[in-house]
């Protein structure tokens, strides 16, 4: 699982949110900061902690719950959402063990060689990176008022620039429909707006377009459609480059600003 | 493969405190080479844990990549086991140990696992002192992998296929003396009335317990040019007195006569009981333990038994001061300082 925080106060809350992600859905959760988050100056909203909030310990089974229990499987999908309820050791005398193993086994945790056994395995992870997608942060959305807008995908540390740039534009009458990426697995609302753009410029700060090939790879979404927009000198995007390459593309003219 | 043993428990046998048997302590059948010293070793720890009477649900089983991390499948069922990542048990150990302290963390490895790929992360588990015992079941060879050298393998020794072994070994024992490991042991699998107390003592232990067990690997270093082969190490092993382990409250019943043992008391009270000999060696002196193993080497012997301990170190969990309950029983309002906290730390910023 990724987060894609925008600034150091998103980071503080994706960085609660993950300890909550990662305890529901049993997998790490990266909270992906880049270096001009990490080593400049923001001024950013205040940090703020709801006390109303509760911590998800996702699915942990203690003894009582083990001792109404006849048939516990580490792997078993008892809820059918791909994640299976847990034990930690010394939990139960005599219910509960299992050994996390490094090879395919079954859904009592027993080791097996049995390929049917092992294909329902992995297509049970399928299933849980379906829920995870569900619980993971929406993208930020923000359409323009002009029908058949040209759609702009971008995340992290990126922001800034990016609503910078999105006023140069209306300044300059060009309209786009913008979307924050904040997570990994992509959710529906990624796809949705994808579906419903002709032309998506994806804008980032690393030079082989990482998260539109993810995109490509993830949706089956066609090269064409997604348009790489990439800056990788190493010094923080700018409102003007973007602009700029948006709008001559847009325009088919040169922007002088 | 693994295969389940029938249960089919025989009126006869011996139970320990607890009421289990030896049968209790088992594993899954195990798969490795017949006549792999792994299985004497695991034989060796279901010995321990029987006669401390250890309650196996306590106990989390940790290993790496290699038929050595296989082993853990192969010894008490009714213990949690995680096999982790090539070299990274060390990690998934000081994780478990802070979140649990209580439990027994029993960690194998091998020599590619810990001397090649995961020996940052050995140093730093000794260096912290995580409350484990860590065995690695040395062989001299990446065995799982079918035969290449390890770090561990001796100048001198070639491999199965006749090639030179062009590197020095590392010499574990050393380096965990070094590093601060409060518990270090060398012995030989074969050797399971030197091994078992060495095991049972490293359990009592509190703090990281290393033993660094030769462990012939029967397929692929057993060859009459390895110095990891059965030959050479019962031709070349000069094993030092013998060890005993003494229970809490039980009496000392060995054979030496008076003010021929050394007696380390360990953190519950227990004690080891080592037999003195022309050595004139004091296992808590860390100097001379190195002495005593650099010595050995250069005489090209193998120096077995309990070489080094210090039971006045403070465990991680100590060092680090974590509260007497287990941190993954800690609940929110235990852990989470709240928004007031919060508000402190902003005007802090501001
Ligand atoms: C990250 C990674 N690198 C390499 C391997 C391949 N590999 C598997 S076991 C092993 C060496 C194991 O040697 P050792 O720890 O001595 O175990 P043994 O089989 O000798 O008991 C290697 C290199 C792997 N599984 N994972
Ligand atoms: S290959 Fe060597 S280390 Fe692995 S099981 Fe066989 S004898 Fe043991
Ligand atoms: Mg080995």
């Amino acid at each position: 699982m990724l987060l894609f925080p925008e600034d150091p106060q998103e980071c503080f809350e994706f960085s609660a949110e993950a300890f909550n992600l990662a305890e529901r859905l049993q997998t790490p959760v990266f909270v992906i900061s880049d270096l001009d988050i990490g080593m400049n100056d923001w001024v950013t909203d205040k940090f703020e902690w709801d006390d109303e909030q509760k911590y998800d310990r996702g699915k942990v089974l203690k003894a009582e719950d083990l001792d109404q229990m006849d048939n516990f499987g580490r792997y078993l999908d008892v809820d059918d959402d791909g994640i299976c309820y847990r034990t930690y050791p010394g939990t139960h005398p005599e219910k509960g063990a299992f050994f996390t193993r490094g090879t395919s086994h079954d859904e009592y945790a027993r080791y097996t060689e049995n390929g049917d056994i092992n294909e329902q395995t992995l297509t049970r992870l399928v299933k849980k990176f379906r829920t995870a997608s569900e619980l993971v942060p929406n993208p930020i959305i923000n359409l323009s008022e002009k029908q058949g807008s040209s759609g702009v995908i971008f995340y992290g540390s990126t922001s800034a620039a990016m609503y910078e740039a999105k006023d140069i534009l209306n300044e300059n009458n060009i309209e786009v429909d913008l979307m924050r990426i904040r997570s990994f697995p992509f959710n529906l609302d990624v796809w949705e707006f994808i579906e419903n753009h002709d032309l998506i410029y994806v804008i980032e700060q690393n030079r082989d377009s990482q998260m539109r090939t993810l995109i490509m790879a993830e949706g089956g979404i066609s090269a064409e459609k997604l348009r790489s927009l990439v800056w990788f000198n190493g010094d923080p995007i700018q409102a003007k480059f973007i602009a700029k390459k948006i709008y001559e593309r847009e325009s088919q003219q040169t922007l002088i600003t | 493969m693994s295969y389940f043993k029938p249960i089919n428990k025989h009126p006869n046998l011996e139970k320990n405190k607890l009421g289990l048997t030896r049968r209790d302590y088992e594993g899954g059948v195990s798969t490795l080479c017949a006549g792999c010293g792994h299985d004497s070793i695991s034989a060796c720890i279901i010995e321990a844990c029987f006669r401390l009477n250890i309650e196996a649900y306590k106990v989390a089983k940790l290993s790496g990549i290699g038929c050595s991390s296989k082993a853990p499948a192969y010894f008490l069922n009714a213990s949690h086991g995680f096999n982790s990542v090539h070299g990274r048990m060390p990690s998934i150990a000081t994780g478990a140990n802070c979140a649990n302290e209580d439990l027994l963390y029993l960690g194998v490895s091998g020599d590619g696992d810990s001397a090649s790929i995961g020996i940052g992360q050995f140093i730093h588990a000794i260096r912290r002192q995580v409350n484990m015992v860590y065995f690695v079941e040395n062989n001299g060879t990446y065995g799982l992998t079918k035969g290449q050298f390890s770090a561990t393998n001796d100048l001198e020794s070639k491999n199965k296929y006749g090639e030179d072994n062009l590197f020095p070994p590392i010499d574990l024992t050393s380096m965990a003396i070094q590093l601060g490991a409060s518990y270090v042991a060398r012995s030989f699998s074969g050797d399971r009335d030197q091994l078992v107390p060495l095991i049972m003592g490293a359990i009592q232990h509190k703090g990281f317990a290393l033993l660094d067990i030769i462990s012939p690997c029967v397929t692929f270093n057993n060859h009459d040019s390895s110095t990891k082969s059965y030959d050479y190490i019962r031709n070349h092993n000069e094993a030092m007195g013998k060890t005993d382990f003494v229970p809490l409250g039980e009496e000392i019943k060995t054979n030496y006569d008076d003010g021929s043992s050394v007696e380390v008391k360990l953190h519950d009270g227990s004690r080891l009981s080592l037999e003195k000999t022309d050595h004139n060696f004091d296992p808590t002196d860390a100097g001379n333990s190195l002495e005593l193993i650099r010595e050995k080497n250069k005489e090209g012997k193998i120096i077995t038994g309990l070489l080094y301990v210090d039971n006045k170190c403070k465990p991680l969990t100590e060092i680090m001061d974590l509260p007497d309950k287990p941190l993954n029983t800690l609940e929110q309002d235990e852990l989470c300082p709240g928004s007031e906290v919060l508000e402190e730390i902003n005007k802090g910023l501001s």
